[in-house]
């Protein structure tokens, strides 16, 4: 590298053109998120920490802690992310797998698992809960197998932890193929050679995943916790959509408060705390994933 | 990776496949023939589980239920001029990302890429306290304007991916035959890009046409479809819920299948 | 048809320096190879000639004209990829009418310039093609009838044949070397394969690490490699080096080589140096038995090739490469005597593998 570094020095009479292109090119990109975006950002820690009167105070910030709801929210929040993101991760592994061992059909089942990636929150909502409800189908089913014989009532404001499982299954069912689509394109970027070694050396099946694919699976297994844990954070219109108004979420207090409630303070106050609580929890979980070996590069 | 599995555990895996299949396409079946009944059929219990009687009846019930059809043509508007935005915005960078290895590009990416770090609220509760002031509440350009925000990085990033499939050497070869570097990318890049770029073209869309929240938040009497669907979801009938869930599920279906091929190269080095 | 100029030129990557304060004249009409392996600097110098990229120094004339500043589409340049570049969405016609399309010539001329090309590269039956439709042979002729197609000034080519097969590269070699004698434009080719560079150059530019090593006619490259590396990279194999040292002995020399002593003749400012001597695998006879002025040596590896047979032997701590008979396949550890063609012995500073100019000839006594 000397060699190279003493050609640098002794090239006479440098001219650096600046290729300004690209950064003309990425620039309506970056004025564009700069305005709608990081603008927006700002404003949102301004309104949060202003009253209704545009002073600087807690105020706001006490509203939406004090407020009835609130408790609820965060706890029935908290409770769907720590439920339904390890589940559907493991699920999603599985059907990672399926897809990736290209079974007769692939092609078909591939974009069957894929369906559910782009559909709304409130469209999962509204399907899941004409399965639950009253006349729903799942009664339906139920009452041809002959398991009951009059409508049981599944969404049942008494019954927390149903609304919770609905409500978790909509979303598993909505929400997996995302985490899916990433891990796919994953484990596409890990060579069969390492596998197949494994096997040459006396691994099984169940030895390969776990000391070949997982370890080199993990970047996919990073971005995908990263995105999924803080998109889980906004859940709110499936939440809706099944129970009503016996369940709330965070997003959903939020858009009471500046829908119904006009005060776009306490609206802001929820949306920061749905940031700080999203970014804690993913980052949190992604450090703990960091191997022994990248801590030390650090 | 593909795994060779042991005998008894590939059929166990096709087991498995097929069961979760069915776990995804059933509750689609249901609301597919939920929606294509009639009223009264969907009142009936136990429910029909087969499609005896199809027909149009709860899907016009729903067209025709108050304020479907603005809410729809709304919807529509919105999502083309997001679309109009944002690629008009991330194309040419998209194109930057790909052809150019520039200081910063790196830094950029990584931007773009952690804006879908951001919950929708912390951006949509603060535009619709700037459109109350600019004077755009409640309008089909501020939805749009937020959904751009929103459908940006992915415009950006597709695209980018677009681009770099295909090979610079096309656009020196046009440049030395005589074309300015504009001229290249017209006559060469774009036709070849075109499958790619409408590929974006529709993630933009149904990103604008699924979103709920900053729809609801932003509009009041001029809602978009999501938007309206969820405010009537509360105390709407039956059949209103069953066709409105299908009908905002259908494009996804569609979709879905143009565009399955861009949905994993996106991804690109973060993932290996 | 122009000559062109490199006049001090560099480029930088980041830290790389890609080309190091190269200068280079090409005559009108000449066909030069710019010859060395990858990340040598040739490719870059290539791209700088056709502007696709910015020199960070020097300058670069076509046909006397300073086309530093100009755009690619500018200089009246033509140009072949390695991966052809040929555009899949148009079909070979247009592929190869795209130069002349952005000249805005009339659709007469193209028609007749076009059909006239393709006939000279033998495609003129697949015009109304694709190129997916067409062999990776066939689309390298497209991008060769593309680039002649405009008649410019100077014909850039980037290790064309590389992509194509052992055999129909050798054939294309012919086919190319006729094809240019025939055209007559000057042409830069830039190749990784030595073996492309002698055979078809009117000169060649061997180059290292961003600048030229040497550049001269092939058979000069070839005889009179001008350092190591040359010699080494030129010529296949690669010439030998041998440990060399010159000392005085009465009237003549002795060359004191790991394997042996020679007597010479009229070197005398040689006496004292640190030296190689090289010499070509072909120049080295073979003797079985000891003789006046040999070289002893124990054959490791015998490589039957055909035409002949290139053992490798070990003289002392040198190995060497020698050309033998095609019927003589003595043992593994056999000795060999080995005689070095006077005419052929190439001296060479150790320290700085550069050759020694003086005497190229030392005389064997």
């Amino acid at each position: 590298m000397t060699a190279v570094a003493e050609q640098a020095a002794a090239v006479p009479r440098l001219r650096r053109r600046w290729e300004g292109l690209p950064y003309w090119l990425i620039l309506p990109t970056l004025g564009y998120l700069a305005v709608f975006f990081a603008w927006p950002m700002v404003q949102s820690f301004r309104l949060a920490f202003q009253d209704i009167g545009g002073n600087w105070s807690f105020d706001s910030v006490e509203r939406m802690y004090h407020d009835a709801d609130f408790k609820k929210a965060l706890y029935f929040t908290l409770l769907l992310v720590l439920v339904i993101v390890p589940l559907q991760f493991v699920l999603a592994f599985v059907m990672a797998l399926i897809v990736n061992a290209r079974l007769r059909g692939g092609g078909l089942i591939l974009f069957i698992f894929i369906i559910p990636f782009a559909v709304s929150d409130l469209a999962a909502g509204l399907v899941w809960q004409q399965i639950f409800t009253d006349a729903g189908y799942l009664n339906t089913i139920l009452q041809h197998l002959g398991v009951i014989d009059q409508p049981k009532i599944w969404i049942d404001p008494r019954h927390g932890n149903w609304l919770l499982g609905e409500v978790v299954l909509a979303e598993m069912w909505r929400s997996t193929a995302f985490v899916m689509i990433i891990l796919v394109a994953g484990l596409q970027g890990i060579p069969k050679e390492f596998g197949e070694a494994a096997e040459v050396f006396g691994a099984g099946f169940l030895q390969r995943i776990r000391t070949v694919i997982l370890p080199m699976l993990k970047p996919a297994l990073q971005v995908a916790l990263l995105l999924r844990i803080i998109f889980a954070f906004e859940v709110f219109a499936s939440v809706t959509a099944i129970t009503g108004r016996a369940k709330t979420t965070l997003a959903g207090e939020a858009l009471r408060w500046q829908g119904d409630l006009l005060d776009p303070h306490v609206a802001a106050a929820y949306s920061l705390l749905i940031l700080v609580l999203s970014l804690v929890a993913a980052l949190t979980v992604v450090r703990t994933l960091r191997t022994p070996k990248e801590k030390m590069l650090r | 990776m593909s795994l060779r599995a042991p005998w008894i555990g590939r059929t166990l895996l096709y087991l498995l496949a097929f069961a979760m299949a069915l776990w995804v396409i059933v509750p689609v079946y249901f609301i597919a023939i939920g929606a294509f009944s009639t009223p009264d059929d969907l009142y009936k219990y136990p429910r029909e589980l087969w499609p005896h009687h199809v027909s149009t009846g709860a899907l016009s019930f729903f067209l025709h239920s108050t304020g479907t059809i603005a809410a729809l043509e709304r919807s529509v508007m919105v999502a083309a001029i997001t679309l109009a935005f944002s690629l008009a915005v991330g194309v040419p960078a998209g194109y930057a990302l790909a052809r150019f290895a520039f200081r910063g590009s790196d830094a950029f990416r990584l931007t773009i890429v952690s804006t879908r770090a951001f919950p929708i609220m912390i951006l949509a509760i603060p535009l619709s306290v700037t459109f109350i002031r600019w004077g755009i509440d409640d309008s089909l350009v501020g939805v749009a304007i937020a959904h751009t925000a929103l459908a940006l990085p992915f415009a950006v990033l597709t695209t980018s991916s677009v681009f770099a499939g295909i090979s610079d050497e096309l656009e020196e070869a046009a440049m030395t035959l005589g074309c300015s570097r504009a001229e290249a990318v017209l006559r060469v890049i774009l036709p070849l890009a075109l499958p790619g770029l409408a590929a974006a073209a529709i993630f933009v869309f149904i990103i604008s046409w699924n979103d709920v929240f900053a729809a609801s938040v932003l509009t009041l009497r001029h809602r978009t479809l999501p938007a309206q669907v969820l405010t009537a979801s509360g105390e709407a009938p039956l059949p209103y819920r069953v066709a409105g869930g299908f009908f905002l599920l259908a494009p996804s279906l569609v979709v879905i299948f143009f565009i399955r091929k861009y949905l994993f190269n996106m991804w690109g080095r973060v993932v290996k | 048809m122009a000559g062109v100029r490199f006049d001090h030129v560099s480029k930088i990557f980041g830290k790389v320096v890609a080309t190091n304060d190269v200068s280079l004249e090409v005559d009108d009409g000449e066909f030069i190879i710019l010859l060395g392996p990858s990340g040598c600097g040739k490719t870059t110098l290539l791209r700088c000639l056709a502007g696709l990229e910015k020199v960070d120094a020097g300058r670069i004339f076509i046909g006397g004209r300073n086309v530093t500043e100009l755009p690619p589409g500018r200089r009246r340049i033509a140009m072949v990829f390695q991966s052809y570049a040929v555009f899949p969405h148009m079909t070979l016609y247009d592929n190869i009418a795209f130069g002349l399309k952005m000249q805005k010539e009339s659709k007469a001329t193209i028609k007749e310039r076009v059909e006239s090309v393709a006939a000279l590269v033998h495609i003129e039956d697949l015009l109304d093609r694709y190129p997916a439709q067409i062999s990776g042979g066939q689309r390298q002729r497209v991008a060769l009838a593309r680039a002649i197609a405009t008649k410019a000034d100077v014909l850039l080519m980037d290790e064309p044949l590389s992509n194509l097969d052992a055999l129909l590269r050798m054939e294309m070699r012919a086919e190319l070397k006729a094809l240019f004698r025939e055209l007559g434009t000057t042409t830069i080719y830039v190749t990784h394969d030595q073996v492309e560079a002698l055979s078809m150059g009117d000169r060649i530019a061997v180059m290292k690490h961003g600048v030229i090593a040497q550049v001269d006619t092939p058979l000069a490259v070839y005889d009179y490699p001008s350092d190591t590396y040359v010699g080494g990279f030129v010529g296949t194999p690669p010439m030998n080096f041998l440990v060399a040292s010159v000392e005085g002995n009465g009237a003549g020399q002795l060359a004191r080589l790991s394997g042996g002593t020679l007597r010479l003749d009229g070197s005398a400012e040689l006496v004292g140096r640190d030296l190689f001597l090289g010499i070509r695998a072909e120049s080295i006879a073979v003797e079985t038995a000891p003789g006046d002025n040999l070289i002893r040596a124990a054959v490791v590896v015998v490589e039957p090739l055909g035409s002949h047979n290139l053992l490798t032997v070990r003289a002392g701590e040198d190995m060497l490469k020698v050309a033998a008979d095609s019927h003589f396949f003595p043992n593994p550890g056999a000795d060999v005597w080995l005689r070095l063609a006077p005419g052929k012995i190439r001296w060479l500073d150790r320290e700085t593998g550069q050759a020694i100019a003086a005497t190229p000839e030392a005389a064997l006594v």
